[in-house]
């Protein structure tokens, strides 16, 4: 067999693993960037010893648990405080004096992982001086992370990164003064979550999320395929109000999208963007 | 001859003359994309593509996240980003483990090329202090792609260059300065090439 046959081969049995995934469990992962879901089935096939992926396929239906370690195979939940500085800098410095002119402001952070950049938004606010101005709304697919976003535990030792992160973020206060510290891990203050709702939502299959001012979403649309990117991309569109304002994560961008032209750039290193308010076509 | 598609380039500890070397060399007919990946410290702002940008005739610039190939363009993987390609020629990121202790990983980038390029890939390996590339190459090998190695007596470091010729039977071992005329010479085939046949 020719190497371009075992690789259309190798695809169509990927393929057919996802759908098994997608019948069985509901979780969607069928137009996700398609390298990099192979490349993680992959190192689990190696690692379980299956001669190809539809021996993995028949594993997946039948066992649940192994279902489960190859969701965790599939998602990628890294996250920090203040997550490259130089933008929550730009956010506080052009994006929050627009809030500024609204009575009472919606911001969205989707794929929020474990919630450093929901606290990180937060903290921003309070020191701005409109908490209570904003209603803040949390989502993530995963359960289990969207449940360490609600408690808003860390360790210890990543405290030493956020606070510089912090800082470099033009940080008004003592990063201190944001959680208080047991043995191993530090929590987050409870009145920083006093406006933020926490719930599960899935880009792929759940709607619009209504007249949002700033929606978040950093560092998630990298791992979808290019079609899956620009209809998650039309939904923020749809959810967000005229003018309304969308960051993305820092190697993300609308250049190669198919709303490029819906939106104005705000910052095109820190990728923040802007809905226009007439769209020329819709 | 056959006509060559896209060139990858790995390299680590003393890319930057490697690279300065090589990539300068290549005049503005080179009609393939040129995907490099060196490993930098993570928190690194690249100055790569623009020190490229500054000193080659094809223009250089950093590697977006499904971006599609161009020909006679440079395309530098981020610092912490893996650097892929995907089956329709555009390029893809991922923050996803190191892979031998690097992201972006050498291996990584060699291994989806040649899934997409097969034999239509050409992979170079130059100096570096570690052996990211190795099963990279062998890869590029395996789906008929060429495979070069630079000399690792022209190495700054040879550790990398030698892992390589360790796991492939590489087709050219060069000295650094004999690369990127090389490289010319193969872009010019393609170039002459009435039909894409073998
Ligand atoms: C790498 S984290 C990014 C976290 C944070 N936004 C940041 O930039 O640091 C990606 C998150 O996206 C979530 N995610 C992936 N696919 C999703 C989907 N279809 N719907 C909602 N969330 C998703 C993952 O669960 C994960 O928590």
């Amino acid at each position: 067999m020719n190497d371009t046959l075992i690789i259309e081969n190798e695809r169509l049995e990927i393929q057919l693993l996802l759908e098994a995934i997608y019948l069985k469990y509901g979780h969607d992962f069928r137009s996700y960037a398609f390298t990099h879901t192979k490349r993680r089935l992959e190192h689990r096939r190696s690692i379980e010893g299956f001669k190809n992926f539809s021996e993995m396929q028949h594993r997946v239906i039948y066992d649940e648990a192994f279902f489960n370690s190859l969701l965790l195979d599939l998602s990628i939940n890294v996250t920090e405080m203040f997550r490259d500085p130089w933008f929550y800098k730009r956010i506080r410095d052009v994006v929050l004096p627009h809030l500024k002119t609204y009575p009472y402001a919606k911001v969205w952070h989707a794929g929020c992982s474990a919630g450093q950049e929901v606290y990180s938004m937060c903290i921003l606010l309070e020191e701005e001086g409109m908490d209570d101005r904003v209603q803040v709304y949390a989502t993530d697919f995963n359960e289990l992370i969207l449940q360490k976003a609600k408690d808003g535990i860390y360790p210890m030792d990543l405290v030493r990164d956020y606070t510089a992160n912090y800082q470099k973020a033009g940080g008004l206060r003592s990063f201190s003064d944001y959680y208080s510290a047991d043995y191993d891990n530090v929590i987050m203050k409870r009145s920083l979550k006093d406006h933020v709702l926490f719930s599960s939502h899935n880009l792929v299959t759940d709607g619009v999320f209504g007249e949002m001012n700033v929606i978040f979403c950093r560092n998630v649309l990298i791992y979808f395929n290019k079609e899956l990117q620009n209809r998650v991309l039309q939904l923020f569109w749809d959810s967000l109000c005229p003018g309304g304002f969308l960051c993305l994560g820092s190697k993300e961008s609308l250049r190669f999208s198919s709303v490029a032209d819906k939106f104005d750039v705000v910052s095109e290193r820190e990728k923040i963007y802007r809905k226009k308010r007439s769209p020329s076509t819709l | 001859m056959k006509k060559y598609e896209a060139v990858v380039i790995g390299v680590s500890a003393g890319g930057l003359a490697a690279l300065d070397a090589i990539l300068p060399t290549l005049d503005a007919s080179f009609m393939m994309p040129v995907l490099v990946v060196q490993h930098l410290s993570p928190d690194m702002e690249s100055y790569l593509p623009l020190h490229l940008n500054m000193r080659c005739a094809l223009h250089a610039k950093e590697a977006e996240d499904k971006e599609s190939l161009r020909p006679g363009t440079i395309y530098v993987a981020p610092p912490n980003y893996h650097l892929m390609v995907e089956e329709d020629k555009t390029m893809a990121l991922s923050a996803q483990a190191r892979v031998n202790f690097s992201r972006p990983s050498v291996d990584v980038l060699f291994e989806t090329a040649a899934e997409v390029f097969c034999d239509r890939l050409v992979g170079v390996v130059l100096t570096g202090a570690n052996s990211d590339g190795a099963a990279g190459l062998a890869k590029i090998k395996q789906f008929g792609g060429l495979t070069i190695v630079q000399d690792p007596a022209t190495a700054e470091v040879d550790a990398m260059p030698k892992a390589a010729l360790k796991s492939t039977a590489v087709d050219y071992v060069l000295p650094l300065d004999c690369i990127g005329p090389f490289l010319q010479t193969l872009a010019r085939q393609g170039l002459h090439e009435s039909s894409p046949g073998e």
